[in-house]
């Protein structure tokens, strides 16, 4: 009698066991659309839904669409293979790491008729920083890194990197908390690459950052934006796809590019190695770039457009020539694209990083 | 009753084997290689370089200060609520879980908004012309961040501990000439040392590992042990490192237990 | 007085406990889509929430997987918990140590090492990945709250209905289990909520597309958080709290009450 009681409760916590561990596995989102599906990988926020849909109608093509948050936080999913994605939007130098470690696959423009087409030349070029054959990546949005100053708040205009170790500006001062964006600023200030590797440069680079602790307010990643509109601090640094937003909700914030030179950032697509849906990929590449789809996404996100085409059609003169969404880029001599520093030189920036950091 | 638990135990044995032992062996796997695979000690041994040394010791300081506070704030709060003698243990839980039904980030970006220099509360202070409240992006922002954050954690087992002590107990103590402050310490505080010990574990331990908060409250400014590990994994892609660095946090987390194991003689403290 | 200091003090922790939470109700109604400044009164974002169909699928799954993962993590962590009553001291306090390893562990390195496993298990990712790590995390929750319950516990009216002619089962679901129905009921509401706020781990072991409330807050941080889920979190909260009152002032309180 109590063995057959004990069976009983035995083969429940059995089944229990093996339902918990097996039967939610199979529920992934597989529907196809009638020509197959894409899967998507990109920065959240970072399209216009409605041009999704729109390319779903048009193509039959179901997107499965999915978020990530930092380009190290897409890598190592990418990599682990957890979820084969057939496209991805990585940045500049994270696309180099890629290319490097053989995870993406050569591009045919002969199928995405929209990209030469439609996106200016000069981007292409400044993507040979990091893509040094245009093999692999089509320029998706750019922009630059800057000063972003509350015009009422300081007493001259701001215009250089050397300001943001003014002492005037004590407690008023945002900068960006990632390595490379810091380092950047010091390096520039310096006179030296961004990309240096040269450990006399980089000590003097953080000795400078070091040198500036005290003056800063807070280390920020995304809180620069609301922080400048709330008038929480006098001077912040910024990417230039933020200004425009933040300018609307505070007329007297005020974008530049210093004078000594800054890093010009390309997010582009790119299509994994592996992709399982190639053909559709390519589809989903070309559309994003013909130039209407493009206008809607510029629109929604308000980040720059290597879309020449798409521009063209901004009807608001003032955002299509806004020195701040498009900046003649030849007029500046000192610009550059992050590069990937292999392992090692990433870990030596990281060092140097934390040490500013925990100074 | 022994050859029964046995296979009763069965699922959870099997469980906590594949999904806990074996992500754990995992870490020390990463912690204890290089880049190469070869075996090296020198993920662990960087806790002592200056930079980590000091986010280490931040990291505890600050935890531990947070602990304190909680527990300041908790006792009282689950001495009163004990003698309230509501009926509906759950409610009271309830009331504490509840504000962690909204994002964690989202909680944590409203404390910003709340204690920033132009934030609501300066805004009410400066309406009663009093001195602004200047603690954002300093310890004491990070502080309040991880008080708030894990202060239910104190009160809930506080409030079951003191719950369950027998009025008649305490009653005993006065009819034989005890004042309050005998009782409380020579009756109460001791019946009540399996909740203390679980709160203090369940404040301690999240406080110790924590990061949004540091970089939200405090500016970036301050890192914290917890940051530099959570950066190593999601910006530097040290995973060595990163698991290195939790190993050495895994040290403070078993002191934690062998204390309460010594002083929570029952085995384990009460949760909830 | 001194009842009125000790409301008095209530009253301030709750105030320092819900004051973000006000914060964020305040802020679903801003016109202005930062948080650093007030555009005046709307409800534009409670409107556009319900034509949000993303947002109403995360919270779907949210939902869904927070119920599953603390059920399931239930079952497994009071059964857990009965079987550890007649282990050893030892072999106990070796089960309770492992069992105290999720919830101290960096989620981070949880989250990783869990994706890794999948990997080499070969599941596919999906809502099922996230469902096994949230039970894998829910349990020690649960147990931490239904062991000082398995403890109180008299085994002799167990054994005592067990003389009386009860089955197995049915004196547990009879003797035991109502013993336990409190600690196992706040276990679940724990289970329930650490499930409802994990981000990384879920980050980690989601599957493409599958999206939950916290991935898409976390997600939304590059480009400014959208009023819309200060909306969600604020009707959320108005729910939990109407039904908590109203269950608090149901009659059949005030009938026991009188009974007793």
């Amino acid at each position: 009698m109590k063995n057959k009681k004990n069976d009983q409760v035995k083969k429940t916590m059995c089944a229990l066991l093996l339902l918990s561990m097996t039967a939610f596995c199979g529920c992934g989102s597989a529907e196809k659309g009638v020509n197959g599906q894409v899967i998507v990988y990109n920065w959240g926020e970072y399209i216009d839904p409605e041009t999704i849909r729109m390319f779903e109608e048009e193509y039959g093509i179901k997107v499965i669409y999915d978020e990530f948050e930092t380009n190290e936080s897409m890598y190592p999913k990418v990599e682990s293979g957890a979820v084969a994605y057939d496209i991805a939007c990585p940045s500049d130098y994270m696309i180099s790491r890629m290319i490097q470690n053989g995870m993406l696959s050569e591009l045919d423009f002969s199928k995405m008729p929209n990209v030469k087409k439609n996106i200016g030349a000069q981007y292409f070029e400044q993507s040979k920083g990091f893509d040094p054959d245009n093999k692999y990546a089509v320029p998706y949005c750019w922009g630059t890194v800057g000063i972003l100053y509350n015009k009422t708040m300081v007493e001259e205009p701001i215009t250089r990197w050397e300001q943001l170790w003014d002492e005037k500006y004590a407690d008023n001062i945002l900068m960006q908390d990632s390595v490379r964006d810091a380092f950047m600023v010091a390096e520039k200030l310096n006179g030296n690459s961004m990309n240096t590797l040269d450990p006399e440069e980089l000590e003097a680079a953080k000795d400078l950052l070091i040198e500036q602790k005290p003056l800063i307010q807070a280390y920020v990643v995304d809180q620069v934006r609301d922080k400048m509109i709330g008038a929480e601090a006098a001077i912040g640094v910024i990417y230039s796809g933020e200004a425009i937003y933040t300018q609307r909700e505070n007329p007297d914030l005020v974008y530049v590019i210093p004078e000594e030179g800054t890093n010009v950032w390309i997010d582009s697509w790119v299509i994994l190695k592996n992709a399982p849906n190639k053909e559709n990929a390519e589809k989903f590449i070309d559309f994003m770039c013909r130039e209407d789809i493009a206008l809607m996404n510029f629109d929604y996100i308000t980040y720059s457009t290597p879309n020449e085409a798409a521009r063209a059609l901004i009807e608001d003169e003032a955002v299509r020539n806004s020195e701040i969404a498009f900046p003649d880029l030849s007029l500046y001599d000192n610009l550059e694209t992050y590069v990937y520093l292999g392992e090692e030189g990433d870990s030596l920036y990281n060092e140097l990083w934390k040490e500013v950091k925990a100074y | 009753m022994t050859s029964k638990s046995k296979w009763l135990s069965a699922p959870y044995l099997l469980w906590s084997a594949v999904f806990i032992i074996i992500p754990l062996c995992m870490v020390f796997y990463y912690g204890l290689t290089d880049k190469t695979g070869a075996f090296t000690l020198d993920n662990i041994i960087a806790i002592t370089t200056a930079g980590h040394a000091k986010s280490l010791r931040l990291a505890l300081l600050l935890s531990l200060a947070s602990t304190i506070v909680c527990f300041l704030l908790a006792y009282p709060l689950a001495m009163i609520l004990a003698n309230m003698k509501v009926k509906r243990h759950n409610f009271i839980i309830l009331i504490f879980i509840l504000p962690m039904w909204m994002n964690f980030l989202l909680r944590t970006l409203a404390w910003q908004t709340l204690l920033e220099k132009n934030g609501v509360i300066n805004h009410v202070l400066s309406f009663f012309h009093l001195p602004a409240l200047k603690i954002i992006n300093t310890p004491a922002a990070i502080i309040l961040g991880m008080v708030y954050n894990f202060l239910p954690f104190m009160i809930l087992p506080l409030y079951n501990a003191l719950a369950k002590i027998d009025t008649n107990v305490i009653n005993a103590a006065h009819d034989l000439g005890a004042n309050h402050f005998y009782t409380l310490t020579r009756i109460i505080l001791p019946l009540s040392i399996p909740g203390i010990i679980s709160g203090i574990t369940m404040v301690f331990i999240p406080a110790l590992t924590t990061f949004v908060i540091s970089s939200l409250l405090g500016g970036g400014k301050l890192l914290l042990i917890g940051d530099v590990i959570e950066q190593e994994f999601t910006r530097m892609s040290n995973w060595h490192l990163g698991s290195g660095l939790s190993m050495v946090l895994m040290i403070f987390i078993l002191i934690n237990m062998i204390l309460s194991s010594i002083f929570d003689k029952e085995g384990e403290g009460s949760m909830l | 007085m001194k009842s009125v200091m000790k409301k008095i003090y209530i009253a301030l922790i709750i105030l320092f406990l819900y004051a973000p939470i006000g914060t964020l109700i305040v802020l679903s109604f801003n016109a202005s889509k930062t948080r650093a400044k007030w555009g005046g009164f709307t409800f534009r974002w409670y409107v556009s929430l319900f034509q949000n169909e993303e947002i109403l699928r995360a919270l779907f799954n949210t939902l869904l997987i927070a119920f599953l993962s603390s059920f399931a993590a239930t079952v497994i962590g009071t059964v857990a918990c009965i079987a550890m009553m007649a282990m050893k001291r030892r072999t106990k306090s070796i089960l309770m140590g492992i069992t105290n390893i999720p919830m101290l562990n960096a989620d981070i390195v949880t989250g990783i090492s869990l994706m890794l496993l999948y990997i080499s298990l070969g599941i596919r990712f999906g809502i099922g990945t996230i469902l096994l790590s949230h039970i894998t995390f829910n349990i020690p929750y649960v147990i931490l709250s239904v062991m000082p319950r398995v403890r109180q516990l008299n085994i002799s009216t167990y054994e005592a209905a067990l003389d009386l002619g009860a089955s197995h089962v049915n004196a547990f679901f009879k003797v035991v289990f109502p013993d336990l129905l409190p600690g196992i009921l706040s276990g679940f509401l724990m289970a329930f909520t650490m499930s409802l706020d994990d981000f990384i781990i879920t980050h980690f072991t989601k599957g493409v597309g599958v999206d939950t409330l916290s991935t898409k807050i976390y997600t939304e941080i590059k480009k400014g958080i959208k009023p819309e889920m200060y909306a969600l979190s604020a009707l959320i909260f108005i729910t939990v709290l109407t039904l908590l009152v109203l269950i608090n002032l149901s009659p059949t309180d005030k009938n026991k009450k009188r009974s007793e």
